[in-house]
């Protein structure tokens, strides 16, 4: 039993990082070859370098994962402390519930709902371009941001209700106490909601596909179009990249996380510390 | 304290608008050209980057006669359907596009392309008379062809023996069983079948239809896979050995496997123009021409060429020195392959687009042929059976717990 689980994990993994290892690998392959290795090079690397197309992709892409992830998170912060301070139930279970409906759609379906509103907006109000960066970054939002509220919900109601009442009765106003008590204790959950809708937005493909204009093209548009010729490695060259820095940030936001805990238990011995020397103080 | 918060957040929204508008400078009009993905010189592997080129000519040569320089914001699009499912929405609007030859029959027939104006496209003339007025726009009206291509069969001459070659026969050979890549879309797929048959492609003759699927279902069990885009490496690493494709696309191929060969089936095969139109919904038509008119330059021409080794019906690409050498370096005989001499030329035909009644025919012989799999069915099975087992488990024990709490 003891070696079934660790082959199991093994399994698990491979599954998992063999594709990524593969792409890696043929991201440094001399030729287009995806049959056979031929040998080192960074020619690909170089080659993504040189196509402006690719990078105008990017750029774009990454203007639009970094509003999104801004966007959604400061309306989803705001809901999730508004819905647990609400103080009907009822409301509270049908707005929760009203807001886990675009998690739960299918993209086609968000894309597609989201492609027809804007168009018909668009003609009411009499815009040329009825679709453009703006319908994209909407609907982006609108995706991500139950993803931000499940994941700062919780510790909103994991938080200590005493604090922030402490904090309003030491003279704060309660926008002081939010922004110096209660937010910095949320923010585990907001950084995580964040990341989120970072890599939700990075990676869509399905809603961008239907409600993209003609001014903003992202990578996952345009490495679904090129279909006259083959995808050529400078797109493996370019996924490696995007993994590697991905890892980074995750390891860093891992490394924060831990180095806060580690902060809370330093905090709680030296608390420990003081009870027990007022204890010993009492007894002498 | 919050004061810094909010203002910090208007910043951040600020920043964001400049960021989205900053396109809308003063003196730059932007030209949106709407192409399939890789189909245009974009500057990568050592190649010219034809926007750019021009970009730099408006900006040289007509800069103070319009009083503005131009920005191309160019797009890609990876179906004619689905660029015209973007065009007929009008969401959004372009200025030039690459239709291919039936998708401009029935752009032209929905009233979706506007006339060019040919006082502006003088470079027309240097246009292959065998590519001028075809059946999709008679009087090129409103269509400048772009690029051709011819499908042919490509084989693995490792595996496949030259007696074999020169018909579509092969693609229906026993002796190459589960090393023959067939298309993976209706038109094409069929298309093989009935070219290899002597029907008309462009029949609307059901039985006619009926009798093509036949002959795929025939060569069903012979077939390794139905592919598009991996044939390229398929066929590159020698996993498949027979497959039809574009003449353009073989020459890629042939540049990782020099056991490659191709040939054009004898009975006849598929041809197709890929041309740039302006749709109704373009904000600048004038500039647009202008576009077009530098993409029929000798010297973008042979860009767009050299860079998609599809044909070019542009006749002074064809002589220039410079994509010759860059052609015959990638295969010998590759003029003879993109240009066949009209005497060794195979009969072609175009697709043309199907009426509705035949669309529905040609979807459902397809699912048939597609859904008759005879891949194993074990695996669907087994997890249907397992989520069954499930279900029923859960049901039962439910049941089985209200019945024990309502005996209390």
């Amino acid at each position: 039993m003891k070696y079934f689980s660790k082959i199991y994990i093994a399994v698990v993994f491979m599954l998992l990082y063999i594709p990524i290892l593969v792409l890696m690998l043929f991201s440094f392959n001399q030729t287009s070859n995806t049959g056979a290795f031929d040998g080192f090079s960074l020619y690909w690397y170089r080659e993504l370098f040189n196509s402006p197309e690719t990078f105008t992709a990017l750029k774009n892409t990454l203007i639009l994962a970094v509003s999104t992830a801004v966007i959604s998170t400061i309306i989803g912060t705001a809901a999730a402390v508004g819905m647990v301070k609400m103080k009907s139930n009822i409301l509270r279970t049908a707005i929760n519930s009203v807001t886990n409906i675009p998690m739960m759609n299918p993209d086609i379906v968000t894309g597609i709902s989201m492609m027809l509103l804007f168009v018909a907006i668009g003609t009411f109000v009499g815009l040329a371009d009825k679709l453009s960066f703006w319908t994209m970054l909407i609907s982006h939002v609108t995706f991500c941001l139950p993803y931000v509220i499940l994941s700062v919900l919780p510790r909103v109601k994991a938080m200590d209700k005493s604090i922030p009442e402490a904090a309003l009765d030491l003279g704060c106003t309660p926008v002081q106490s939010f922004f110096k008590v209660e937010l910095p204790m949320i923010m585990p959950g907001i950084l995580s909601g964040a990341i989120l809708a970072f890599t939700m937005s990075l990676d869509d493909f399905v809603i961008s596909y239907f409600t993209n204009g003609n001014d903003f093209q992202t990578l996952p548009l345009l490495i679904y179009s090129m279909t006259k010729k083959e995808v050529k490695p400078d797109i493996y060259a370019l996924s490696t990249l995007m993994i590697i820095a991905i890892t980074v940030l995750l390891i860093l936001s891992n490394f924060s996380g831990s180095k806060e805990e580690i902060d809370r238990k330093r905090h709680e011995k030296m608390i420990a510390k003081a009870a027990a020397k007022k204890t010993a103080a009492k007894k002498n | 304290m919050h004061m810094k918060y909010a203002v910090l957040l208007l910043t951040l929204l600020l920043s964001l608008f400049l960021l989205a508008s900053c396109g809308e400078n003063g003196g730059t009009v932007t030209l949106n050209v709407y192409n399939w993905g890789q189909y245009i010189s974009d500057g990568s592997e050592g190649c010219a980057d034809v926007n750019a080129m021009f970009e730099e000519y408006f900006e040289e040569n007509f800069a103070d006669q319009y009083g503005f320089s131009v920005e191309v914001n160019y797009t890609t699009y990876a179906s004619n359907e689905d660029m015209y499912n973007k065009l007929r929405s009008g969401a959004a609007s372009y200025d030039v596009i690459f239709p291919s030859d039936y998708m401009i029959q029935r752009l032209i027939s929905e009233d979706l392309l506007l006339p060019l104006n040919y006082e502006n496209i003088p470079n027309y003339q240097y246009i292959d008379e065998n590519y001028k007025n075809l059946y999709y726009d008679p009087d090129n009206t409103y269509s400048i062809p772009y690029m051709f291509g011819m499908v042919g069969v490509i084989y693995n001459s490792g595996i496949v023996s030259e007696e074999d070659i020169g018909s579509w026969d092969l693609m229906w050979n026993e002796a190459y069983k589960g090393k023959i890549l067939q298309f993976n879309n209706p038109r094409d797929a069929f298309g093989t079948a009935m070219y290899w048959q002597g029907i008309d492609v462009n029949t609307e003759d059901t039985a006619e239809w009926e009798a093509a699927l036949a002959k795929l279902q025939q060569q069903k069990p012979l077939v390794q896979s139905y592919v598009m885009d991996e044939i390229f490496n398929k066929m590159k690493n020698g996993s498949a050995a027979v497959a039809a494709y574009y003449a353009g696309d073989y020459l890629t191929m042939y540049e990782s496997n020099d056991m490659l060969g191709f040939y054009y089936p004898a009975e006849g095969t598929n041809e197709y123009v890929d041309a740039m139109c302006i749709p109704t919904c373009a904000r600048n038509q004038e500039l647009a021409e202008l576009y077009i008119n530098f993409l029929c330059s000798e010297e973008a021409a042979a860009a767009n060429a050299e860079y998609t080794y599809y044909g070019s019906p542009h006749l002074l690409v064809r002589e220039n020195e410079e994509y010759i050498e860059v052609l015959s370096e990638v295969h010998p005989d590759a003029m003879t392959l993109m240009y066949p001499a009209d005497e060794d030329k195979v009969p072609t035909s175009y697709y043309h687009t199907l009426n509705d009644t035949m669309l529905s025919v040609q979807n459902e012989l397809w699912s048939q042929l597609k859904i008759e799999s005879t891949q194993s069915t074990w695996i669907p099975v087994t997890a249907w059976s397992i989520a069954g087992i499930l279900i029923l488990y859960l049901g039962i024990d439910t049941i089985r717990k209200k019945i024990r709490e309502s005996k209390y």
